[in-house]
């Protein structure tokens, strides 16, 4: 077993066990905690398969980002010092049942890759001919540029026959803006109201 | 460990502080060598000697987290004895004198050793595993965040392409940490404080990230010791090289200011230390801590201090460049990491980085003995009414200001470019500088 193999099974363990805490504990702000573990592990794994860029956004977005507002969203709104949650049994049964068909389509994902390179085998081709599916060293880490690059429009791993995400990618930022401001006007005219009452 | 070039070798790890990608080496000894001189990392070279990777890779992470764990330390150490001192003096008094001779030099020792041996409390209304946790998760944030930083060239203990953004990011979790601590202490002090200072962290992030872009959008890499490269300079341009840090730019020179400005907001320091204002709410989120907790949060405190320093000093200020070519001049355009006086030149390169960044810090003490403490509101207007329209119009100014230049004069900067500093230096920073140097040229005849 290498320290790859090691760091991964301590991650994937961490991952695991914060996401199933998530779903056990009763107090908001633990459930908050245990899922900051769970997301963080998921950016170090991130980090172990050289996805540096992936892993920092995960960082950034999931856990400085919207935990932080998922906890103020829970200060801000519960009525006791330390929220509690029960769930009913029909709630529970919901649940269980949509995280097993979930669990199943994933399952079938993995299960689906074909890690052996068997079908290459089997064709008769040198297994250099066929692209790895799934986690490849050769094109893994320091993404950065390659999407830079993407993000205006220009695609050199390919190239340049490929198009780039410029379009998407100013259509996404108009439509962030549109959410910034209407979330001001929200915000304003909300006092407003207060204000003349 | 008998051969003089692996002791030469280690010694060169130890007196470096943190090899990082111990540069691109070419083997002149032949093959047998080569597993170590053309090693990119520590771990290549401890492999090399013990071959054995796992162990090698465990020994390498031991050392780097023991080099960055002294970076991360000391400092903190030596800026709470000098935030005591400056204080003082500041106020017309003499401070610490008493432990370790006439200046109080062992006054952290003696602060560390007396909160060490503090009881560990925790209310009876506190959540009690959380309450515990908390401190961990900001000093861990702090910590972490050292990982991308780049002491001098090349000495990173994770040198990524996008180093700044994973650095931000580190020190993004730290605002988790402080919310927790406020949450979980049970008590209204420690919520208050700690919702004014998450607001707080989360307002000032975007300013601060905003006006850090402006370098990066000018150098064009996210990579840190890239940036430096960029804006090191030689004498044979014609101007004193520290001209070219980003500082004396017309649009980063006021994004220094901007950033400095969120930095401090950020490391809740006065006039922004709303979140454990003593005279409205006790001692905010940090109400309920002593001891062994108590100080883990201003270790961290110091040490984001230094790390934010430390960025803004790579990112405006030249970073490890001294200024006057002399860094550069001993490196010269040797490739090879063992040559003498490129140690030398990075030895001084990480000095005078630390030089910079403690500057910057005695600056934010400075400041917090000097200006009273912002009311709440006065430190959201300051964020979202000045500071981040700055930054925006700072930024479209970044952008815009090359291409105007390009149509005024012909070329986007104003002081001609000097000749890259390595090998890597040129590749690292692609075909754009060769263009520029290439319209340098034809301007010049």
């Amino acid at each position: 077993m290498n320290i790859e193999q090691l760091l991964f099974a301590l991650f994937a363990l961490l991952t695991c066990g914060g996401a199933i805490s998530v779903v056990i504990c009763q107090n908001v702000v633990r459930m908050a905690f245990s899922l900051i573990i769970s997301l963080a592990s998921i950016s170090a794994l991130f980090f172990l398969l050289s996805a540096d860029f992936v892993g920092a956004t995960q960082l950034m977005v999931y856990v400085g980002g919207t935990i932080v507002l998922l906890i103020f969203g829970v200060m801000l709104t519960s009525s006791s010092a330390l929220l509690q949650i029960r769930t009913s049994p029909a709630e529970g049964f919901l649940a269980a049942g949509i995280g097993v068909l979930f669990l199943s389509v994933f399952s079938f994902t993995v299960w689906s890759v074909d890690w052996d390179r068997n079908e290459a085998k089997l064709a008769g081709v040198t297994a250099v001919d066929v692209p790895e599916q799934g986690y490849n060293e050769a094109s893994s880490g320091n993404t950065v540029r390659p999407l830079a690059m993407s993000f205006i429009g220009l695609r050199p791993d390919k190239d340049g026959k490929a198009p780039g995400y410029l379009l998407p990618f100013e259509i996404v930022s108009v439509h962030l803006l549109v959410v910034l401001i209407g979330a001001a006007y929200l915000a304003r005219t909300k006092r407003r109201v207060s204000a003349e009452s | 460990m008998t051969d003089p070039l692996t002791v030469l070798c280690f010694s060169a790890v130890r007196l470096g502080g943190r090899i990082l990608d111990c540069l691109h080496v070419e083997t002149t000894k032949g093959r047998a060598m080569s597993l170590i001189l053309a090693a990119e990392s520590l771990a290549e070279i401890i492999t090399g000697i013990t071959e054995c990777e796992p162990c090698s890779i465990a020994i390498a992470a031991v050392i780097h987290v023991a080099l960055i764990g002294a970076f991360f330390g000391l400092p903190a150490g030596i800026f709470i004895w000098a935030e005591r001192k400056v204080s003082a003096r500041i106020q017309d008094r003499l401070g610490p004198t008493r432990v370790g001779g006439r200046f109080g030099w062992l006054q952290a020792v003696a602060d560390g050793a007396k909160l060490v041996q503090k009881e560990d409390l925790a209310p009876k209304a506190a959540d009690k595993p959380l309450f515990r946790i908390a401190p961990y998760v900001v000093v861990i944030a702090s910590f972490a965040a050292f990982m991308f930083l780049p002491f001098t060239d090349g000495w990173s203990a994770v040198s990524l392409d996008v180093g700044l953004f994973a650095l931000f990011a580190m020190l993004s979790l730290e605002v988790i940490g402080v919310i927790l601590a406020g949450y979980a202490s049970g008590s209204k002090w420690a919520l208050f404080g700690g919702m004014r200072e998450a607001a707080q962290m989360v307002s000032y992030e975007i300013p601060m990230s905003i006006c850090a872009l402006i370098p990066i959008v000018m150098a064009g890499t996210l990579n840190l010791n890239e940036v430096i490269h960029y804006q090191s300079a030689g004498w044979d341009t014609g101007f004193p090289p520290f001209f070219h840090w980003n500082v004396f730019h017309p649009v980063a020179g006021p994004a220094f200011i901007v950033y400095f400005v969120c930095a401090t907001a950020s490391c809740k320091r006065a006039p922004f230390d709303l979140a454990e204002a003593e005279s409205e709410l006790d001692a905010g989120f940090l109400t309920e801590y002593s001891g062994m907790r108590w100080s883990f949060f201003f270790l961290a405190e110091y040490a984001s201090m230094f790390l934010v320093s430390a960025v803004a000093a790579i990112l405006f200020l030249g970073g490890w460049d001294d200024g006057f070519g002399i860094v550069r001049s001993l490196k010269g355009t040797s490739t090879n990491v063992l040559d003498p006086s490129v140690i030398l030149g990075n030895v001084i390169g990480a000095g005078v980085l630390m030089l910079k960044a403690s500057k910057l810090v005695l600056i934010q003490i400075w400041v917090r003995w000097t200006l009273p403490r912002l009311r709440i509101d006065q430190v959201m207007t300051t964020c979202l009414k000045y500071l981040l329209p700055m930054a925006c119009a700072l930024f479209l100014a970044a952008v815009v200001y090359p291409m105007a230049l390009i149509v005024l004069t012909g070329r986007p900067q104003v002081l001609p470019l000097s000749a890259p500093l390595t090998e890597a230096a040129v590749l690292t920073t692609d075909e754009p500088k060769v263009e520029v140097a290439a319209a340098d040229a034809e301007v010049s005849e």
